[in-house]
C-alpha cells in the first residue's frame, strides 16, 4: 500500500510492528518517540501528573526538553515559580536538554536550530505549535500536559492515524510572499476546523523552491486548520538544513506516489497578494490591499511562526532607511540567541533600532498575551504571530492582525495595514 | 453513570483562550483555574454556573487553539464535569479525557439544545436526554484506544498500571 508521510512516519514508530493494515487511517497505533517537549506554562502540570503516575525516571534523559520561553523573563513571581518547578525537575531527572536563560528561545524555533529533530522523527510537546516540525518532515504534534507526562514516563504515546489532505502549490509567487501567506491561504480555504484530526501535507514547484525556514513557518500554523500535523517532505534542502544544524545520518523521506489522500487542493499562486488574518480567527483571510484603512497601535515580529533569521532579514529589508510612524510601537524579538546574534553581525539589528524599533529577548511573550506588549481596550495589532483569537494578545476590546515579516514591517511604517510593494 | 443539569450554551469555535485566558496560565489548580473559566469569552459568564448541576453545550471545534491543560481543568474546577458540542478540537479532546471532563461530541443534533434545558446524561446507554424538549440523543461510543485508558480511570492511573506490568 502507498503511504502518505504521516502514514509512514506513525508507523514505523509503531511499538508493535505495524503491517500495511495498521498503517490505514483510522486505526490507532502505540508508538515511541522520538522527543518529547513541554515548555515553562505546560512542564509544572505535567510534573505533578508525572508524579502521580507514580514515575519515577523519564524513559530517556537524552529525548525529554524542557524549554522556559512563554512567560520569560520570569514576567512575575508565580512565573518565577513554575520555573523554578521546571528547573527542578530537570535537575532532578538529569536531563540534558533543559534551557533557561540566555540558552532558552522560543520552543519551535530552537529545536530544529540546534538540531534535535530531524526527518522522519515522532515528536510530541505540551504545546500545540510543535507541529513546526512537520517542516523539516517529522511527525510532530501538540498534547496536554498529562498526555506528555505519560510520554515522559513510558517514552510511548497513542495516534489515531490521521487520513490526510493534500495542499499543492504551482506558480511564481510574488517578491513579498512567503510561507506565511500560504498557510494563511490554506486555513482561510478551509477554515479553522477544515483539517480537525488529519494532517495536511503540502508540495508542488513553489514548495520545492521554498527556504526550509517558510516550511517551518506554514507546518506551525496547520494547527490553526485543526490539523494533528502539517507535513513537508525531507528533501535536499530539508536535509542541509539539518546537516547544518549539527546532525548526521538523516535521510531524505517523502510519500509514496499513490497514497490516498482524503483530499487534494491545488492553488496557483502566481499573482497572489500577501495576505492578512483579520479578527478574530485565522481563518478570516483577506488579501492585503482591501485593509488599507485599518490602522495599528502596535506591530509584532517574532513567535514560534516567524521568528527566525529569514524573517529578521525580510523585515529589516523593508524597514531599511525608513522610520516606525510616529505613536506606534514596533516590537521585534528575535525567536532564539542565535536569530539575535546572527541578526546583530549582520546589521539587522542597527537597521532595526535606527528604524525606531523596540527589540525584545527570545520570548513567546506578547503572542499569548503574556507580557513584552499587551494591548489596551480599543487598541488594534498587526503581529507575525499565529492566533488572533480575541483577547489573545491583551484587552477583550482589543484586536490582532496576522501578517507575514515584510507587511508586519510596512505596516509599522506607515500605520496602517500596507502592502510592501506600495512603499 | 448519570450525569444531570441544566445547559450554559456557546456558540461555535471556542479556542482556548476564550476558556482560560494565558495570564491565569500561572496555575494549574482546578479551584484557580475554575475561578476564571471563559473570563476570554465573558468575565460575567462564570455566574451562570451551578456547580455539579450545569452542563455545557457548544458549537463546533469546541477547544481549539493552544494544547493547555488548563482549559478543561478550569471548566471541571467551575463545577461543570461534562461538554456536549458538536465537534471539539483534537488537543482538547484528548485532554478533556485525561483530566476527567467528558466531552460528548454529537454533532448537528447540538443545535436542539437551548440555555436552562434540562439534561440527562446516561454514560452506558450512550444517550442524552432532553427532559425540557422530550427529544432523546445518541452519543458515539469511545474510540477503542481511550477505552483502555479510562477503564484504568484515566490516564495517571493507566500509565500506573503499566509502569509496574514493566518493574514485573
Amino acid at each position: 500500500m502507498a503511504l502518505t508521510l504521516a502514514q509512514k512516519i506513525t508507523a514505523a514508530h509503531s511499538v508493535v510492528p505495524a503491517d500495511e493494515e495498521d498503517a490505514a487511517p483510522g486505526r490507532i497505533l502505540n508508538c515511541r518517540l522520538d522527543l518529547v517537549l513541554a515548555n515553562d506554562i505546560t512542564a509544572p502540570p505535567a510534573v505533578k501528573s508525572f508524579e502521580r503516575m507514580g514515575a519515577d525516571r523519564v524513559f530517556d534523559k537524552r529525548r525529554v526538553v524542557l524549554v522556559m520561553d512563554h512567560f520569560v523573563p520570569q514576567k512575575d513571581v508565580a512565573s518565577a515559580e513554575q520555573i523554578m518547578l521546571s528547573r527542578k525537575f530537570a535537575a532532578e531527572q538529569d536531563l540534558d536538554c533543559y534551557f533557561e536563560g540566555g540558552d532558552a528561545g522560543v520552543e519551535h524555533a530552537l529545536l530544529p536550530e540546534l538540531g534535535l529533530v530531524g526527518p522522519g522523527d515522532l515528536v510530541v510537546g505540551a504545546d500545540s505549535h510543535t507541529c513546526t516540525y512537520g517542516g523539516i518532515g517529522a511527525f510532530a504534534t501538540g498534547m496536554g500536559s498529562t498526555d506528555i507526562a505519560a510520554a515522559m514516563a513510558l517514552g510511548e504515546s497513542w495516534f489515531k492515524v490521521p487520513e490526510s489532505i493534500r495542499v499543492s502549490f504551482s506558480g511564481r509567487p510574488g517578491p513579498h510572499v512567503g510561507g506565511k501567506d500560504l498557510i494563511l491561504w490554506t486555513i482561510g480555504e478551509i477554515g479553522v476546523d477544515g483539517a480537525r484530526y488529519k494532517a495536511l501535507e503540502f508540495d508542488g514547484p513553489v514548495i520545492d523552491a521554498m527556504p526550509v525556514e517558510g516550511r517551518l513557518t506554514m507546518a506551525n500554523m496547520a494547527v490553526e486548520a485543526g490539523a494533528k500535523a502539517g507535513l513537508f517532505a525531507a528533501d535536499r534542502s530539508a536535509l542541509e538544513y539539518c546537516h547544518k544544524a549539527g546532525r548526521t545520518g538523516d535521510r531524505e523521506i517523502r510519500p509514496d506516489p499513490g497514497a490516498y489522500y482524503e483530499r487534494h487542493i491545488r492553488k496557483d499562486v502566481t499573482g497572489m497578494e500577501p495576505l492578512v488574518a483579520c479578527p478574530h480567527l485565522p481563518e478570516n483571510v483577506k488579501p492585503v490591499s482591501e485593509l488599507r484603512d485599518v490602522t495599528v497601535n502596535q506591530v509584532v515580529i517574532g513567535s514560534c511562526t516567524n521568528g527566525r533569521i529569514g524573517d529578521m532579514r525580510a523585515a529589516a529589508e523593508i524597514f531599511a532607511g525608513r522610520r516606525v510612524k510616529k505613536g506606534l510601537r514596533c516590537i521585534i524579538l528575535p525567536a532564539t540567541p542565535g536569530v539575535w546574534k546572527s541578526a546583530l553581525e549582520e546589521g539587522l539589528i542597527a537597521v532595526f533600532l535606527d528604524a525606531g524599533c523596540i527589540i525584545g529577548p527570545p520570548s513567546c511573550g506578547p503572542c499569548l498575551g503574556g507580557h513584552l506588549g499587551i494591548l489596551g481596550a480599543g487598541e488594534r495589532a498587526l503581529a507575525t504571530t499565529n492566533r488572533n483569537f480575541r483577547g489573545r494578545m491583551g484587552s477583550l476590546e482589543s484586536e490582532v492582525y496576522l501578517a507575514n515579516p515584510r507587511v508586519a514591517a510596512a505596516t509599522a511604517i506607515t500605520g496602517v495595514v500596507t502592502d510592501p510593494a506600495s512603499l | 453513570m448519570r450525569y444531570t443539569g441544566q445547559s450554559l450554551v456557546v456558540g461555535d469555535h471556542i479556542d482556548t483562550d476564550a476558556i482560560i485566558p494565558a495570564i491565569y496560565l500561572v496555575s494549574s489548580e482546578p479551584e484557580e483555574l475554575g475561578r476564571h473559566c471563559m473570563d476570554g469569552l465573558d468575565p460575567e459568564w462564570k455566574k451562570k454556573i451551578k456547580p455539579g448541576a450545569s452542563l455545557l453545550v457548544a458549537g463546533r471545534n469546541f477547544g481549539c487553539g493552544s494544547s493547555r491543560e488548563h482549559a478543561p481543568v478550569a471548566i471541571l474546577g467551575a463545577g461543570i464535569r461534562v461538554v456536549i458540542a458538536h465537534s471539539f478540537a483534537r488537543i482538547f479532546y484528548r485532554n478533556a479525557f485525561n483530566t476527567g471532563l467528558i466531552p460528548l461530541e454529537v454533532g448537528d443534533d447540538f443545535a436542539g439544545f437551548k440555555e436552562g434545558d434540562e439534561i440527562e446524561v446516561d454514560m452506558e446507554a450512550g444517550k442524552i436526554f432532553n427532559k425540557s424538549n422530550g427529544k432523546n440523543i445518541g452519543f458515539p461510543p469511545i474510540p477503542e484506544g481511550m477505552r483502555a485508558v479510562l477503564d484504568a480511570g484515566g490516564l495517571a492511573g493507566f500509565v500506573k498500571k503499566r509502569l509496574a506490568e514493566r518493574t514485573r
